[in-house]
């Protein structure tokens, strides 16, 4: 048994890789990715699960790693910024954010990356209406979010979900 | 245009110079530093807006050992966060002045366990009256700051006002006001600080003015310059939210490192962060407009008034942009600009993109619809009435120099955004159904630089080196937050000397490396730093050239063969320009007189919307932003740029709306301060017209700033159009629209008032 004064230790898959972490139970997995792991590219935003800039791929799944106690990714399959290129169809998303000015002060990049790869995961050719739903859980402040449409837009366009 | 045609990299979509690492997750923000032994701050606030300190309880429940405390008493020089006067202390010592002032900071090396700490202090006070509105703060019922409660007041006299009203057709009145605005960059504030007795003090941080820290640190702590050091991290937006602030939080970290011996970390919550720190100064505006039968403006007064909060800070010069600009584009032959700045129990507002402009132009343009309504002419019409032509001087006496033709831009704006037809189709359409269409629009300039002689006094420094290399290397303490300053500075040089843009480097902005290209505010960074950036680059192909290593024509090899050269023989080799005003800038700051700008750039907005009379809510459908910003130095970053401002400023005019109570923001958090999404926003239709401009790197104006100005009164006109009632503030959410018009008629008597002579 642990209380919530004790550490738990879980495993989980983050980036391909099977790691362990000593942990406290309802400690956010937007900590344990960010300190213990090092994995600096996932973001804290607002840490009430508003902005999307802590978002990562949890089994599959979008999700605000800032609203996730760690001892529910247990055993689970992460995946940050850091690990989105090794699956292939970021780098097509990425080099579209660069092009198309979808990156400005870069905060809530990560977090727009990982849901615009998630969303042409499941919808390869989104209409422009399917692409504003599908980020709009991730705040932007800089861009006005058009040029991130275009980017998204593009990527799709080159196959990104290839 | 300014040699267009030889252009290579300026004008081009070179890819942003750290692009990369922003789309890897690489890019280093403060709060991805972590230093051996750090601990991290916490700040311990007052619950009150005024009064004075009682007594300070430290709760049994903590082991307060573990924890370092800092009070007022531990600050080793001036207890101030220094800017413009001295008057905002670091840390409370007796009086507090709003409900957010920092009182003790404490830090330990567990985060987790700071919040419990920071709840376990109490403080205990007596007291005082607080004021909270700009009306309470002008009848001095209470004197809070100062004799007066008036941080600033200016005068802009032009003409004779008081002979206007005697020839004026129409006397036309109107009061309008915007509220508050949180600058919601994504990344929240945070410092660093480590003291080492060898070194001194550095800092490292999310800040848009490293200057401005390092003067506020060495007054704090009584340190010589060369002993403080300050580093930009990369830097998570910023929109004038981390001009000021940061000087706070870097003074906090400090004063923690200091007695501690230890590096330490101050990281904001959202909650924090959106409560204490600045946000855009509220703003009322009183018009009184002497017009002509065929719709001149004669002249007439405008009362332009901000709530600046409890301390100084920078409302002095806020006040001024608005001031300048409350005028707008048009030619006001006598005209009366009174202008001050008030104090009230708030944390105070400060630098928010547009400086006082969106406000007083909010003002003006709505003010402009009024004028059309009471001389029935359309809007598009009395705008093009009264627009200001090159020859005619602004309210400042400034002649306009530069070859605009406003009603030219206006044409094409009306082209662009199908004006008439749409008028006539909503017309149509609104005579049925349960949604309302509208169409507004705006006309609006806005200033580049410093205001007056400002650019004279900050006198920027900016050096371009030559590497061992071969490469060359841009060294400014102007920082990127998301505009795009290392890219477009770098391509300024490469253009400058024929290199290729990899061949630039840009220098991280470190006070102890760079020179001070001045603070990174007030769309200054293009025209003002871009073009010293320009002149020391050229200097360095003149060394090069005078010691014989490079011809009259080169390649970029050629050029990185000279540079590896030189520098194996002489060493390092910089080239310096330092800021000099032209001669034609001549400002009067005694009298507000002269060319308050060396640049303006001019821009004609229009906004079509719906109002669904079901929910009160308005939906933006199709958004022309049409401007004239000199040079576009890049396409891609200026597009952006222009984009990026008509959201936050969709957001200023519909949805964010800050709730006071006693002082306090009372919705801190982004659940229920409300920004746009990517499901909220129109197509926003972006075209320049470049005109060029002698001040500026290649023709570059400012560019930041502009499209803050005008979508709040071009959307509020078009909800006006769509509902035929008139609105005179912001934000405007569905409630305020629905009380509108539940009380259409009582709203329309006092929204202003006009009278015709006979």
């Amino acid at each position: 048994m642990s209380d919530e004064n004790s550490k738990w230790e879980i495993t989980l898959t983050v980036n391909g890789k099977r790691v362990t972490v000593q942990a406290y139970a309802m400690e956010r997995l937007l900590d344990v990715v960010r300190n213990d792991l090092g994995l600096k590219g996932t973001k804290e935003g607002c840490g009430e699960g508003e902005c999307g800039s802590c978002s990562v791929l949890m089994d599959g799944v979008l999700v605000n790693s800032c609203l996730i106690p760690v001892l529910q990714a247990k055993d689970s399959t992460i995946i940050t910024i850091e690990g989105v290129q090794a699956d292939g169809r970021a780098p097509v998303v990425q080099h579209a954010f660069l092009e198309y000015g979808g990156a400005q002060c870069g905060i809530c990049t990560p977090g727009m990356i990982l849901a615009a790869c998630h969303l042409l995961q499941k919808k390869p050719q989104p209409t422009v209406e399917e692409i504003r739903e599908g980020l709009s859980g991730n705040l932007c402040r800089c861009t006005g979010y058009l040029q991130i449409i275009e980017a998204v837009k593009e990527a799709a366009r080159r196959g990104a979900a290839t | 245009m300014i040699g267009v045609k030889d252009e290579r990299i300026v004008g081009t979509a070179v890819p942003r110079l750290e692009g990369r690492e922003k789309i890897t997750g690489q890019a280093r923000y403060v709060d991805d530093m972590v230093l051996p032994g750090m601990l991290y701050g916490a700040t311990v606030r007052s619950r009150i807006p005024r009064g004075r300190i009682k007594k300070i309880t430290f709760g049994p429940e903590i082991n307060w050992q573990e924890f370092v405390i800092v009070s007022a008493k531990d600050i080793p020089g001036k207890n101030c966060v220094a800017l413009i006067e001295d008057d905002q202390p670091c840390l409370a010592d007796e009086f507090i002045n709003h409900p957010e002032e920092p009182i003790l900071l404490l830090a330990h090396e567990d985060r987790h366990l700071l919040p419990k700490a920071v709840e376990a202090v109490s403080v205990e006070y007596h007291p005082l009256p607080a004021i909270f509105t700009m009306e309470e703060s002008e009848s001095r019922s209470e004197i809070i700051w100062g004799a007066n409660n008036t941080f600033k007041t200016i005068l802009i006299d032009k003409g004779d006002v008081q002979g206007v009203w005697e020839k004026a057709h129409y006397i036309v009145e109107g009061e309008y006001r915007t509220g508050a605005q949180e600058q919601l960059y994504i990344e929240n504030n945070g410092m660093i600080a480590a003291f080492e007795p060898q070194q001194g003090l550095t800092v490292w941080g999310s800040l848009q003015c490293p200057y401005y820290v390092h003067k506020a640190l060495m007054k704090l702590c009584g340190l010589p310059p060369a002993r403080v050091r300050v580093v930009q991290m990369e830097t998570g937006g910023a929109f004038g939210g981390k001009e000021e602030y940061p000087s706070m939080i870097a003074a906090h970290a400090a004063l923690l490192a200091l007695k501690s011996g230890r590096p330490v970390k101050i990281i904001y919550d959202r909650m924090e962060d959106m409560a204490a720190t600045t946000k855009r100064h509220p703003s009322r505006t009183r018009h009184r407009t002497a017009v002509s039968k065929d719709g001149k403006i004669l002249g007439g007064t405008i009362e332009f008034t901000i709530d600046g909060g409890a301390y100084a800070t920078l409302s002095s010069v806020v006040l001024s942009r608005g001031a300048i600009h409350a005028g707008g584009p048009y030619y006001w032959p006598n005209v009366r600009i009174n202008a001050k700045a008030v104090a009230t129990n708030a944390p105070p507002h400060g630098a928010f993109r547009g400086f006082g402009a969106p406000q007083s132009i909010f003002a003006l343009e709505r003010h402009m619809d009024r004028i059309a309504q009471v001389v029935e002419l359309s809007p598009i019409e009395i705008r093009r009435r009264n627009f200001l032509k090159p020859g005619q001087t602004t309210t400042t006496g400034q002649a306009v120099s530069e070859p605009i033709d406003l009603g030219r831009l206006l044409d094409r704006a009306l082209e662009l955004s199908n004006y008439s037809a749409k008028k006539d189709e909503f017309a149509r359409q609104n005579q049925n159904g349960n949604c309302k269409r509208g169409i507004g629009i705006a006309s609006f300039l806005h200033g580049a630089g410093f205001t007056g002689a400002g650019e004279r006094y900050l006198s920027s420094v900016v050096e371009v080196e030559a590497c061992e290399d071969g490469g060359v290397r841009v060294l400014v303490s102007s920082a990127e937050f998301g505009q795009g300053t290392k890219t477009i500075l770098c391509q300024i040089a490469a253009e400058a000397l024929g290199l290729r843009y990899e061949d630039v480097r840009f220098a991280q902005p470190d006070t102890q490396e760079v020179p001070n290209s001045g603070p990174t505010v007030a769309s200054r960074t293009a025209m003002v730093v871009g073009k010293l950036v320009q002149s020391a680059a050229i200097g360095i192909r003149q060394t090069l050239r005078a010691s014989g290593l490079l011809g009259e024509s080169y390649s970029a090899e050629e050029f990185r063969i000279a540079c590896r050269k030189y520098v194996a023989a002489h060493g390092k080799l910089r080239s310096l320009a330092r800021y000099e005003q032209p001669e034609d800038i001549v400002w009067n700051e005694e009298k507000y007189r002269g060319s308050a700008y060396a640049a303006f750039s001019w821009a004609v907005y229009i906004a079509a919307v719906t109002v669904d009379l079901t929910t009160y809510s308005v939906s933006v459908d199709d958004f022309v932003a049409l401007q004239e910003v000199g040079r576009v130095l890049h396409p891609v970053l200026a597009k952006g740029q222009i984009i990026g401002g008509v959201a936050q400023a969709i957001g200023f005019a519909l949805y964010e709306k800050v709730v006071w109570d006693n002082g306090r923001m009372q919705n801190a958090q982004m659940t229920n301060y409300i920004i746009p999404t990517s499901a909220d926003l129109p197509p926003i239709r972006v075209y320049f017209e470049e005109m060029g401009n002698v001040h500026g790197a290649f023709g570059a104006k400012g560019i930041g700033e502009l499209p803050m100005d005008g979508p709040a009164p071009a959307i509020v006109s078009a909800v006006g159009d769509a509902l035929r009632t008139f609105f005179n503030s912001i934000p405007l959410l569905p409630e305020d629209i629905f009380d509108a018009i539940a009380s259409k008629e009582e709203n329309a008597e006092h929204a202003g008032s006009a009278r015709g002579n006979p």
